[in-house]
C-alpha cells in the first residue's frame, strides 16, 4: 500500500450493515436507518458515540438529527447530503473519505433507508413537478424514469447495433448472482431467456426485466482513516479513488440536449477516477455497476473504460458478466435482482468481495469498481483490499 | 393530461406554441440557439436573448412506446408514442413530443411500427397548446 497524496487509500470502509430486503417491511424508514447504521457499527467494532460524520442522499427522509439522536452518535463535525437520487450513492462515501482525509472528522457513517416497495412511485406525483425538465417531457407522456432511459436505449441500439439479447445478458448475470444470495429478493426466482423475451413491455424497447426492483430496506457503511482501519474488527477495504461526475451541458436523466447524449456522467467520473488511481480498468476484478435499468450497464462499461465506444452491448456476450467472465457484475444481484435501495447495496457488495465474503465470491478479488446512477449526475468508487 | 408547469425562462416557448408558432430561444449576441431555455448563453455568457422562429421541420432522433403502469389519462391511450425530434434548423435542439396522424389526433393515432429513427416530421398545433408532429411523406 503506497501512501499516496490526497484521497488515495487514505480511508477505508471497515463496517457494513443492512436490514432485510422485501417488497414490504413493517418498520418505518427511520427505524430501518437506525438498524442498518447500528449493524454497520457493530460490524466495524466501533461504538456509536465515536461517530462524528454522516453522509447520505438529499432524497433520504431520515435527517441527521433524528438518526444521531436515536442511535446515540457523538458530536458531529461533518454532515453532507448528495443529490440526484441514485447518482449520489458512491459520493456519500467519497464525501466522508474527503472529510476524514482532511481532518474534519474521524469516523463517518453513510446510509440509505428507503421504503420504495411500500411507498409511492415518485413519478406518480403530479403536484410537485419541477419546471426543468418536466415541462419539456411530462405533458407528452414521457412520465417515468424508465421512459427517459428507454429513449436513450433506443438511440443506443440504433447507433451501435446493440440488441435485446445484450440487455438480457445484464439482467441474467444479476439474476444468477441473486440466485446465490439468500438476502436477495430474487434468490429463489431464476430467469430464462424465454421469460425475458416474452415479458410485458414497460416502455419499448425496455421490458419488465430491464427494470430494477421496488424494495423496502436500508444499508449503511462505516468509513475511518487508514491508521484506525488497521485496528478494526474487519479487513479494511480501502477507498483507492473516488469521483463525482456532472458533465458540461448535462441535463439530468433526460440528457437529450447536448452534443452527444450517449456519453453521460460516467465518462466524466471515469476520467477523474482513473487519473487518480494506480489501477486501470484491466486491473478491476469485479464491478458493481448501477443497474436501475439494464441499458445503463453497456453505457457504463464504455464510460468507465472497459470497452470502446459502442462496444458496451457486445462486451456482455460470451458470459463476460458472469463469475469467471471478463468482468463479473453485480455479484449480490444488484438493483435488478437483489434490492433497489438507490445503489447502496452495490457499495456493500463491493466491500464483501474485497473481504472475500461474497455469496458469489470472485477468487482473489483485490480491486472492485462501484458506480452510481448513470444518466443522472453520478459518482464512483474504486475499492481495493 | 398534464399541462406544462412553466418557469420564467420557458414561458415564452409555450406562449408562442399557444399561437401556433414554434420558436427557439437564441442568444441575442452570438446567435447560438439553446434548449432548454435559460437565463444566459453558455457560449458567450450574454443575457440578451430572442425567440427565433424555426421551420418546424425535423427528424426523429429516438422514440419510446410506454405501456402500463402510467398516470390514468395516459394509461387510457397506451401504448402510445413519445419521440425526440431533432430540429432541421438547429440540430442540437431536440424536442420531446408525439407523432400524431393529424392535428388534434390522439397520442396513439399512429401505429408505433410506422415510427422510425431518422423519419422526417413536421410540427403541427392543436387546441392543447402543445406542439405535435406528423410524419412527412418521404
Amino acid at each position: 500500500m503506497t501512501s499516496g497524496s490526497g484521497l488515495k487509500d487514505a480511508t477505508a470502509i471497515v463496517g457494513i450493515g443492512q436490514t432485510p430486503f422485501a417488497r414490504h417491511l413493517a418498520d418505518d424508514e427511520r427505524t430501518l436507518a437506525c438498524r442498518a447504521v447500528l449493524a454497520a457499527l457493530d460490524d466495524a467494532g466501533i461504538a456509536p458515540g465515536e461517530v462524528d460524520a454522516l453522509a447520505s442522499y438529499t432524497m433520504e427522509e431520515t435527517d441527521e438529527v433524528e438518526l444521531a439522536k436515536a442511535v446515540g452518535l457523538g458530536d458531529l463535525t461533518y454532515f453532507a447530503k448528495v443529490g440526484y437520487g441514485g447518482g449520489g450513492s458512491c459520493a456519500t462515501v467519497a464525501h466522508l473519505a474527503a472529510a476524514i482525509a482532511t481532518g474534519q472528522a474521524s469516523v463517518g457513517v453513510a446510509w440509505r433507508s428507503r421504503k420504495r416497495g411500500s411507498g409511492p412511485r415518485p413519478w406518480r406525483n403530479t403536484t410537485a413537478q419541477l419546471p426543468i425538465p418536466a415541462q419539456w417531457t411530462r405533458p407528452f407522456g414521457l412520465l417515468r424514469p424508465v421512459d427517459e432511459i428507454a429513449m436513450l436505449a433506443r438511440r443506443y441500439m440504433h447507433e451501435y447495433g446493440a440488441t435485446r439479447d445484450h440487455l438480457f445478458n445484464v439482467a441474467l448475470a444479476c439474476r444468477n448472482r441473486a440466485n446465490q444470495n439468500p438476502a436477495a429478493i430474487m434468490y429463489d426466482r431464476p430467469l430464462t431467456r424465454e421469460m425475458y423475451m416474452t415479458a410485458r413491455w414497460i416502455s419499448e424497447p425496455l421490458c419488465l426485466y430491464d427494470n430494477c426492483l421496488e424494495t423496502d430496506g436500508a444499508l449503511a457503511c462505516v468509513v475511518v482513516g487508514r491508521e484506525r482501519a488497521r485496528d478494526c474488527r474487519q479487513l479494511p477495504v480501502y477507498v483507492h479513488a473516488a469521483a463525482q461526475g456532472l458533465p458540461a451541458q448535462h441535463h439530468g436523466m433526460v440528457n437529450y440536449w447536448n452534443d452527444d447524449p450517449l456519453t453521460g456522467p460516467a465518462w466524466t467520473a471515469a476520467r477523474h477516477l482513473w487519473k487518480h488511481a494506480d489501477l486501470t480498468p484491466q486491473d478491476v476484478d469485479v464491478a458493481q455497476i448501477y443497474d436501475a435499468f439494464t441499458a445503463l450497464v453497456p453505457l457504463s462499461l464504455e464510460g468507465y473504460g472497459f470497452c470502446a465506444r459502442g462496444e458496451g452491448g457486445a462486451f456482455t456476450e460470451g458470459g463476460a458478466l458472469e463469475i469467471g467472465g471478463r468482468l463479473p457484475l453485480n455479484t449480490g444481484g444488484g438493483g435488478l435482482s437483489e434490492a433497489y435501495v438507490h445503489g447502496f447495496n452495490l457499495i456493500t457488495e463491493g466491500v464483501r468481495q474485497l473481504r472475500g465474503t461474497s455469496t458469489a465470491q470472485v477468487p482473489g478479488a483485490s480491486a472492485c469498481l462501484v458506480t452510481a446512477g448513470e444518466g443522472v449526475p453520478t459518482s464512483a468508487l474504486l475499492l481495493r483490499s | 393530461m398534464l399541462s406544462p408547469v412553466t418557469d420564467a425562462d420557458g414561458a415564452p416557448f409555450w406562449e408562442y406554441a399557444a399561437r401556433g408558432e414554434l420558436r427557439v430561444q437564441t442568444c441575442g449576441d452570438c446567435a447560438e440557439p439553446r434548449f432548454p431555455p435559460r437565463p444566459c448563453c453558455p457560449r458567450c455568457q450574454s443575457f440578451a436573448a430572442e425567440w427565433r422562429p424555426v421551420s418546424g421541420q425535423g427528424r426523429i432522433w429516438s422514440y419510446v412506446v410506454p405501456h402500463q403502469p402510467l398516470l390514468p389519462d395516459y394509461a387510457e391511450l397506451a401504448p402510445y408514442n413519445v419521440v425526440v425530434v431533432e430540429l432541421a434548423d438547429a440540430p442540437r435542439v431536440r424536442l420531446v413530443g408525439n407523432v400524431v396522424s393529424a392535428p388534434g389526433a390522439p397520442l396513439n393515432s399512429v401505429p408505433p411500427e410506422l415510427i422510425r429513427i431518422g423519419a422526417r416530421v413536421r410540427a403541427v398545433f392543436d387546441g392543447t397548446g402543445l406542439p405535435r408532429w406528423v410524419l412527412e411523406r418521404s
